[in-house]
């Protein structure tokens, strides 16, 4: 037999007993050409391109997952940050067009519906600044749409002005679904460096570099990572991450195998293969599980910083040779919420938001699925992504924020979700002020590329 | 697509007649076996075969079903997946 019976229980098992999966197959698609002043016009042009394109996309998916045997979790969709669409457009509020897009998504069956995005990193146009003020009321009438906005990038710097903004915004979302424990907040992304490739909700949108439709696969697979670092005999930390790197090269391979067939079947361009490692709520697959088979007693403990470092470089340098075309975010993720491992040190009181910030340092993506008290002020909100931002832009990465200020919520509570997006215990915030940094607004210009300590 | 055939594996408790039942399914549905392997992996049976098909007229969700529907009754679980999926994780 070409392929050796041994090898093929190790997939099976990776499957099986590891929650191998590859997470999502997410369609990106352009929608410029659906452009026009008349709001009604434009809402049904978006609907029947998205339409359009995506119709075959669930079917065709499934079609490819049996006949691998590889679960494709998600199928998701990302368009073109609905800013730029919605920009000549006559009209105060983008309200419908995200209504649009949920009905869209919900006719053609997928999971999540990315682009409801804005990019501001340097300074906001009438459309963007609209798009902005439309993002509560967008998320709070919708169920798939998911929205993003780019306040920074290294060569801009961060627009301070579109922080301070975001403040209120995300505060402003939570109390729009405040019978939900703010869940609008999971779907509300705030970026530096987005990558415009990047098929993982909550920030895929369709950049303007990309082509009209394209696929782009993100895999996953935390539990196989963490199953091959626990079945080592006394490693040293060489050994640990050529065993990561050869793991991340057999996850890779199929997630590529599968955007190829996908796009192929749909007679769309592949794009690329995003090689993130993205947890569930499922206990093992989890990025903290795998911090803590290094060695930590538990994840947030001195030392996490640098696991994390050593996790994410093997995983990017075993998956890079498995793909033809890596993008998206391609890095360790470290979403609390959907992480049993994250959410129980942060019980223990070993995680502290302190530490996920350095975290975010060294990995993808962000300060991400934080559950913050419900009393936090906007200004307090803006600081955090001010300094995530800043982490992003220093060092030349995408970073996020994606926090949850609980409606109602203190420090020991916790928030339920469900599903994909977990629960997530409410983290302690500074209480001192930033109120008159904030409020000073303008730019943070963007930093020397030379002189690098 | 590259090849047109099959991994089918089936794991589950031994029983008598598991081979038999199941490659009557494959005999019903044309599907050809190119090499099987059979052994008891910690308690577990494990049978592997690699399978061939001629892809037209070969309707990959009927047999499928049918396999699986066989494995249920037997108590094994068995799975039909393209060969690729083990060749792309396992050969560069």
């Amino acid at each position: 037999m070409l392929i050796h019976p041994e090898e093929i229980l190790e997939t099976i098992h990776m499957i099986k007993a590891e929650n191998f999966d590859i997470r999502t197959v997410t369609m990106g698609i352009n929608l410029r050409d659906c452009c026009h002043s008349d709001i009604d016009v434009l809402n049904e042009n978006i609907y029947n391109k998205i339409t359009g394109y995506a119709k075959e996309l669930v079917r065709t998916t499934e079609e490819v997952q049996n006949l691998y045997g590889i679960p494709i979790t998600n199928k998701r969709i990302a368009v073109t940050p609905i800013a730029i669409v919605a920009e000549s457009c006559d009209t105060e509020d983008y309200v419908s067009i995200a209504k649009t897009l949920d009905r869209a998504a919900d006719d053609v069956g997928i999971d999540f519906i990315g682009g409801f995005s804005a990019l501001v990193h340097k300074g906001m146009t009438p459309g963007y600044l609209k798009l902005i003020n439309s993002i509560p009321q967008a998320l709070a009438n919708t169920k798939k749409v998911c929205s993003s906005v780019n306040v920074a990038t290294t060569k801009a710097g961060i627009n301070m002005d579109a922080v301070a903004m975001m403040g209120h915004i995300v505060k402003k979302t939570a109390e729009a679904t405040k019978d939900a424990d703010g869940i609008g907040c999971a779907k509300l992304v705030i970026f530096a460096n987005a990558p415009e490739d990047n098929p993982f909700m909550a920030g895929a949108f369709h950049g303007i570099g990309e082509p009209d439709c394209v696929i782009n696969v993100g895999v996953s697979g935390p539990g196989v990572v963490n199953s091959t670092v626990r079945e080592l005999k006394d490693p040293d930390l060489g050994e640990i991450s050529e065993a990561i790197k050869k793991t991340a090269f057999k996850i890779t391979r199929m997630g590529e195998m599968v955007g190829r067939e996908v796009s192929r079947r749909l007679n769309v361009d592949f794009g690329v293969l995003d090689l993130s490692l993205a947890p569930t709520p499922e206990i093992g697959d989890s990025v903290a599980a795998i911090l803590e088979a290094m060695g930590l007693e538990t994840c947030g403990t001195h030392g996490t910083t640098a696991a994390l470092a050593l996790l994410n470089d093997a995983v990017k340098k075993g998956g890079s040779m498995a793909s033809s075309y890596v993008g998206g975010l391609s890095g360790a993720f470290i979403p609390v919420s959907e992480d049993a491992g994250m959410i129980r040190a942060v019980e223990l009181g070993a995680l502290s938001l302190e530490k996920l910030e350095a975290m975010t340092s060294v990995c993808s993506v962000g300060l991400d699925m934080i559950a913050i008290p419900g009393d936090t002020s906007a200004a307090t909100i803006s600081a955090i992504i001010a300094d995530e931002m800043a982490i992003g832009m220093i060092n030349k990465k995408t970073t996020a924020v994606r926090l949850i200020p609980a409606p109602g919520k203190k420090v020991g509570d916790s928030v339920e979700f469900g599903g994909l997006l977990g629960r997530a215990p409410v983290m302690k915030v500074s209480e001192f002020s930033s109120e008159e940094f904030i409020a000073r607004g303008g730019r943070i210009p963007a930093p020397i590329q030379a002189l690098t300590n | 697509m590259t090849s047109t055939r099959f991994i089918i594996t089936v794991i589950g408790i031994d029983k008598i007649g598991i081979v038999a039942s199941i490659t009557k399914v494959m005999a019903d549905y044309n599907v050809n076996i190119v090499d099987i392997s059979q052994t008891i992996m910690e308690d577990l049976f494990t049978m592997i075969m690699l399978a061939g098909v001629d892809s037209e007229n070969f309707d990959l969700a009927a047999f499928q079903k049918a396999m699986v529907g066989k494995g249920e009754k037997l108590g094994v679980e068995v799975r039909v997946q393209h060969e690729d999926a083990f060749r792309f994780m396992h050969r560069i």
